[in-house]
């Protein structure tokens, strides 16, 4: 299975990344790299094998439902571009 | 079935519902969910997705989940996963949403709907997809800042359990009655407050037409349907929409729209064509999601008796119709102060207890704009209250009186009040026949031209005496026993 060019150009799109098309044929033949390395990873037999949803075969340990968290949003706007009135301020964006 | 200008339509409806979970905490870190806030105040370094930042759920969180799936007769999974929903708004810092996609934590299950009113109403099982675990986004607000977009992260990271109904639903009212079950039931278990206005359960319904028989029609899907009303109306404009398109020779196409309330009408927010694709995959940030027996069944230990065990018993117990039933059964205050009200007031009292509670309690209620929890009389009071007009202590009218002054906190907050205002006050019923007719007496005396007219025929006269003899018991004495009495002494 290899990618088209089209492919990676959609994708680049969904991922906000504005890429050449010297940038997009580079990609292809890197994807397709990988690609051909999961090619191979699906060759092995894994019939019976149960799929992992994650790399360690443990669970998710959970919190208690408390508030632990304290305000400290001068802090984090302190480092913030633009804000007002507390909000954090981003070029407009209407759907 | 909707009737187009040319034959039959069938309306096929599915119903995804965000309920925001009654936790303390956001899903993925520990900050405060608490409606309100200044902006960004409750917005911690996880909800902000600075550099570094790791999500620990909140068992807080899948407690609700595992209390939802028992109650609609679901399977909670046992090992279930989370993943990335990738798209980018600014609202959304970490440019994906943490949601559950291919293994849902509850499966299946089903919630009954009634439709219609009173003996009329049908019931039917309206089966559920799936509910997953996810964290809201924040909150853009677009006017008022020369040109730019502020952003809110309050809400970023509240928990939220998407109900996703199948598309069983067949017309607005199904949808309605869908929406209002479920509604109910989130606030019943005690997962969600269900406040509507401040966006804690919104609806989004799949909307479709076909002809009777045909394949599935193309799907609408109108977005954020936060009343009863407008999801109504928000379907039956679309239907009616969708009808008129295809009989005028056009095509669905799939899109998400929007219901504007003022225009009464539904807009396309975006089509198929630029749908989000949004790339899910398991969140290496967060390992699956394990469920033990153990702690299902604790939960299941903890549950309240559902809405429709309830409402069954009442009927069988109580003796209820199925109105007093489902209204007495309408929320777990209710159902809990009635069941309280009888208990006070002995099982014979269960009917005049549910009048009591549905008629004269609730209209008092809804006047104060108050709930049943906070009402200053209490469901040991107006049991008491009750049992002296089932032990005929007092007439109803009389015990109107004195639920208003109970009310008032004339009687004290002790279970006995109405005793107390009824012995203060002298409101005892007379039903010593002497005393009666020793009044009676006294009226006649004093009306001989009504007497006169009566014995000449006039009916009515007989009405203006038993009125001027209640009068006399400053209305004390057993309507019924004042009539027969004055009666047998007229005849």
């Amino acid at each position: 299975m290899s990618l088209t060019l089209e492919q990676v150009r959609h994708v680049a799109k969904l991922a906000r990344i504005d890429i050449s098309d010297a940038e997009a044929h580079t990609a292809l033949g890197e994807l397709n790299g990988i690609f051909s390395l999961i090619e191979a990873m699906q060759a092995v037999d894994t019939q019976g094998v149960e799929p992992m949803a994650h790399a360690l075969d443990l669970a998710q340990r959970l919190r208690d439902d408390r508030v632990t968290e304290t305000d400290r949003r001068a802090a984090f706007q302190a480092v913030a571009p633009e804000t007002e009135a507390g909000l954090y301020l981003v070029p407009k964006v209407i759907e | 079935m909707n009737q187009g200008a040319a034959g039959g339509w069938e309306v096929v409806i599915g119903i995804e519902t965000h309920a925001q979970l009654a936790t303390q905490s956001k899903i993925f870190s520990g900050a405060s969910i608490a409606f309100g806030a200044e902006p960004n105040v409750q917005a911690c370094a996880v909800d902000l997705a600075l550099p570094g930042v790791l999500p620990v759920l909140n068992r807080g969180a899948v407690e609700c989940a595992i209390r939802f799936g028992l109650a609609v007769g679901a399977e909670v999974a046992a090992h279930s996963v989370f993943a990335r929903k990738n798209y980018f708004y600014p609202d959304l810092p970490k440019g994906y949403q943490i949601s559950q996609f291919e293994e849902p934590v509850v499966k299946g299950g089903q919630l009954t709907i009634r439709v219609g009113e009173g003996d009329k109403a049908t019931e039917k099982t309206i089966r559920l997809t799936r509910a997953h675990l996810e964290e809201d986004a924040g909150k853009s607000l677009h006017e008022d800042f020369h040109g730019k977009t502020g952003i809110d992260l309050n809400r970023a990271g509240t928990p939220l359990l998407e109900i996703v109904s199948e598309p069983d639903l067949s017309s607005s009212a199904e949808a309605v009655a869908y929406a209002r079950a479920l509604h109910a039931l989130v606030r019943w278990i005690g997962i969600c407050d269900g406040n509507m206005q401040e966006g804690s359960f919104r609806c989004d319904a799949n909307v479709s037409v076909r002809r009777p028989g045909a394949p599935l029609g193309t799907r609408r899907e109108i977005k954020n349907l936060n009343s009863f009303r407008f999801l109504q109306q928000a379907i039956d404009y679309e239907v009616r929409w969708q009808i008129e398109t295809l009989e005028d020779g056009g095509r669905i196409q799939q899109a998400t729209v929007l219901f504007d309330p003022d225009s009464g009408e539904t807009r396309t927010m975006r089509t198929k064509e630029d749908a989000h694709d949004y790339r899910y995959f398991p969140d290496p940030d967060l390992l699956p999601l394990v469920i033990g027996s153990d702690w299902i069944e604790r939960v299941r230990g903890e549950m309240p008796e559902l809405p429709d065990a309830k409402r069954a018993r009442f009927m069988a117990d109580y003796g209820l119709s199925a109105y007093d039933a489902t209204t007495l059964t309408a929320s777990l205050e209710v159902a809990n102060y009635y069941e309280a009200a009888v208990a006070a007031a002995g099982a014979a009292a269960a009917k005049p207890c549910a009048n009591w509670v549905m008629v004269d309690l609730a209209a008092r209620i809804n006047r104060e704009g108050i709930d049943f929890a906070a009402a200053p009389v209490s469901a040991q009071q107006l049991g008491r209250l009750v049992a002296r007009i089932v032990d005929n202590t007092i007439s109803n009218n009389i015990a109107k009186k004195v639920f208003e002054a109970i009310w008032a906190g004339e009687g004290g907050s002790g279970e006995d009040a109405a005793d107390r205002i009824i012995e203060a006050q002298g409101l005892k019923q007379i039903t010593d026949t002497g005393a009666i007719e020793a009044l009676i007496d006294g009226v006649l005396a004093a009306n001989p031209a009504m007497v006169a007219e009566f014995r000449a025929g006039k009916e009515k006269a007989f009405n203006a005496l038993v009125g001027q003899a209640m009068k006399a018991t400053k209305g004390k004495a057993n309507p019924q026993q004042v009539n027969q009495l004055l009666r047998s002494k007229l005849q």
